[in-house]
């Protein structure tokens, strides 16, 4: 298939056409009564973004999600490629699960799906996972997402055993012990009578997996940092030269604590949203390099897990159709970050932590990109939304950034219908 | 003027003119209580439910006669175990009871919030009877009207509030209702069950019981909640009424006229000698009638706001 993108603005480039022919952008190109050709308006062309942290549920729990449809919701928000957690039912834990899963996702064909494998057997925290199989059938990292990797000593094992097959580990960082609560401990917490979860949960992990990467040399991903201590160790850290990288999520620079006071379990996360200082702290982590990537810890539960008593509700929100849109709206547009700080915790640090290679828009490369318009504002209405389940809290939410296209191996993956 | 909302969810919910009118009411419904003939037209031809999702014998009593004082048809339905163990969600729950015409739904429930989440799905009223760690606030209405009929204005007013802090929603609701109108609350208990900025809800945390009930106007035991114990929040009672006890002595700090509170059901020996309890300044049971005479007032001015819309 032969695609002619035209008047369209390049990031990063004074291009204003792309040429994509099978799978790659090429030039030159023959113009030929095959080619399709999409007018972008004047729109901006970006690489396709890089999530290194969704959860698309299946094998296990399709009546929350698939991966076809975690796959074309991450399509309508631009993604072309996406990490998945393994903590499916069966977990992701052994080589079978990861073929099963990217053989789905070929299938499927709306994103490139890159498995991320369990760290101990069956997330159970005890014994190693066979990594080096996981990673022979295509995983890119390891983790026990979900939860923390439970012992000093379990960590120590993972991250050594891991770096003999050249993969990171990332840590989902909560103290199991100082946990058992809804929502963040502040006086919000008190005063709406929720058992709370201190932000020190949190950064007692950090702290412990900072001190353990200094003291083995091995590298270290912080999976969804959301407290100011946090930031501040992992900036730190990566001062005296600890290799230890971080994300955060949309949630954490857009919502804080006090929305959960109608006990509406959309705002309910694990870590759980944190205070105002702390969602400035995020920012301005954002803003000095200090986290290096914004995943979406898309996490889809059904109606019949959110639509109950705050506390029994399961923890997570989706994200893949609002993460560029928040990104932009929130940081770029309020002159937090630049456009280019946004892409590069997008696309260009997500893929090369992992070193999964992705985010060229030039000749040879896979052609791999979305189309956003920067410029009308529009009302994000989750309705409208791909994924299975609708748990969401930014209904509503009037938004920049709304995808016009996407493109994942010069495959149409998503278009707006106009 | 009535009431603004449809439910009444919490002390939060509600202005300082409001709790006042509810107090007012209630001196009008003592007053019928401690009559003779008891029974009033005031619910004639509505409906109550009580829906109790924890075990409670005074609080449920206490709704259950105050419905049927003033002429109401009134079901109890105690929910045992949890929706989720059913099968039945606690939306499908009271969504069914709300399909019988039922004009108030009161509910208690071990989950915070369990009323916010529930009250705008029903044509109904919501009284909550107490939710989780949140709110209690027919206990809170009645604390404050036995000490109204003791003050003449809050104003000012110290009281005195020492127990579990962090289960209780009593505290969270007296702490709420009491600011409002104006009183000093000071907080006191282990540290270990001191939640984590109290003193933005307007308490001052104490630094001990002693200091929390010098010169107090009125002074209140909170249960230990035993039940709620999940994890140690203190090593044995033994330690606990040693260090955190309103002993006759503590209780010698406060005003000579104070009196001394208690939501009940008390764990004699632990929040309080059995002595103290039944002390003169006691005011324990007093209390009980006069939470029949706060919801029959809560009940009344709900129903007066549903039949003048
Ligand atoms: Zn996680």
């Amino acid at each position: 298939m032969k695609i002619l993108v035209t008047n369209c603005k390049v990031f990063n480039s004074d291009k204003t056409s792309l040429y994509i022919e099978d799978d790659k952008f090429v030039n030159p190109f023959e113009i030929d009564d095959t080619v399709v050709v999409k007018d972008m308006k004047g729109n901006m062309v970006f690489p396709g973004f890089v999530d290194l942290h969704c959860h698309l549920r299946e094998p296990g729990f399709e009546y929350k999600e698939t991966i076809k449809t975690g796959t074309m919701s991450a399509a309508k928000g631009g993604y072309t490629s996406v990490c998945s957690m393994p903590n499916t039912f069966p977990v992701c834990d052994n080589a079978s699960v990861v073929h099963g899963i990217m053989k789905k996702a070929k299938e499927a064909g709306f994103c490139r799906v890159y498995p991320v494998g369990a760290c101990s057997k069956g997330e159970a925290g005890k014994e190693l996972s066979e990594m080096g199989l996981m990673k022979e059938a295509g995983i890119v990292a390891v983790t026990d997402d979900g939860k923390c990797i439970a012992t000093a000593e379990l960590l120590r094992k993972v991250m050594e055993y891991s770096s003999d097959f050249g993969l990171l580990v990332m840590d989902h960082c909560e103290d199991a012990s100082l946990s058992d609560g809804s929502m963040n401990e502040s006086d919000t917490s008190t005063s709406i009578g929720l058992r709370g979860i201190p932000s020190v949960a949190e950064d007692i992990i950090i702290a412990r997996d900072i001190i353990m990467s200094e003291y083995l040399g091995i590298p270290i991903h912080i999976c969804h940092v959301s407290t100011k201590n946090g930031v501040r160790m992992i900036r730190e850290a990566k001062k005296r030269g600890v290799k230890v990288t971080t994300e955060t999520c949309p949630h954490y620079f857009t919502l804080n604590d006090e929305n959960c006071v109608n006990y509406d379990s959309n705002f309910k996360m694990y870590p759980p949203l944190r205070e105002n200082e702390d969602v400035n702290a995020i920012i301005e982590g954002l803003a000095d390099g200090t986290i290096d990537c914004i995943a979406t810890d898309h996490a889809p539960h059904h109606e019949d897990e959110k639509t109950i008593e705050f506390a029994l509700a399961n923890n997570g929100i989706v994200g893949l159709e609002t993460a560029f849109p928040l990104g932009y709206t929130y940081l770029v547009k309020t002159n937090r970050i630049t456009l280019n700080q946004l892409i590069d915790a997008m696309v260009y640090n997500p893929s090369s932590i992992l070193k999964l290679g992705r985010g060229s828009l030039e000749v040879g490369a896979d052609a791999d990109f979305t189309v956003m318009d920067l410029d009308n504002e529009f009302v994000f209405d989750k309705s409208k939304m791909l994924c299975k389940s609708k748990n969401t809290p930014y209904d509503g939410y009037k938004l920049f950034g709304k995808t016009i296209l996407t493109v994942m191996g010069g495959r149409i993956t998503y278009e707006e219908l106009c | 003027m009535g009431l603004k909302n449809k439910d009444l969810l919490g002390m939060k919910q509600l202005s300082a003119e409001e709790i006042m009118e509810i107090l007012e009411t209630a001196k009008t419904m003592k007053m019928v209580l401690t009559s003779g003939n008891k029974k009033t037209s005031h619910l004639q031809g509505k409906s109550v439910v009580t829906l109790f999702y924890e075990n409670s014998t005074r609080t449920r009593l206490s709704f259950e006669l105050a419905s049927k004082y003033m002429g109401s048809a009134s079901a109890n339905i105690s929910a045992s175990g949890s929706s989720v163990s059913k099968g039945e969600s606690l939306l499908d729950t009271v969504r069914t009871i709300d399909m019988m015409a039922t004009d108030i739904v009161v509910m208690r429930h071990p989950q915070s919030g369990a009323p916010h989440f529930i009250a705008p799905y029903l044509n109904a009223s919501v009284v909550n009877a107490g939710d989780g760690m949140n709110e209690h606030p027919t206990q809170a209405l009645l604390d404050l009207f036995t000490m109204y009929e003791r003050f003449d204005s809050f104003e000012g007013k110290n009281i005195a509030i020492c127990g579990d802090l962090y289960h209780s929603r009593v505290v969270r609701s007296n702490t709420i209702g009491l600011t409002k109108l104006g009183a000093k609350v000071s907080v006191y208990g282990p540290r270990t069950m001191v939640p984590v900025g109290i003193e933005k809800m307007g308490a001052r945390v104490a630094s001990s019981v002693a200091d929390a009930v010098k010169d107090a106007d009125a002074v209140m035991g909170l249960r230990v909640q035993l039940e709620r114990q999940h994890k140690s929040l203190f090593p044995s009672v033994a330690e606990y009424s040693s260090f955190y006890s309103i002993t006759s002595d503590i209780l010698a700090l406060a005003k000579p006229e104070a009196f001394l509170m208690h939501p009940g059901p008390c764990n004699h020996g632990v929040e309080l000698p059995t002595a103290v309890y039944n002390c003169d300044q006691s005011v324990i049971n007093e209390q009980v009638t006069n939470g029949v005479a706060v919801r029959m007032a809560v009940l009344y001015m709900l129903m007066a706001r549903r039949n003048s819309l």
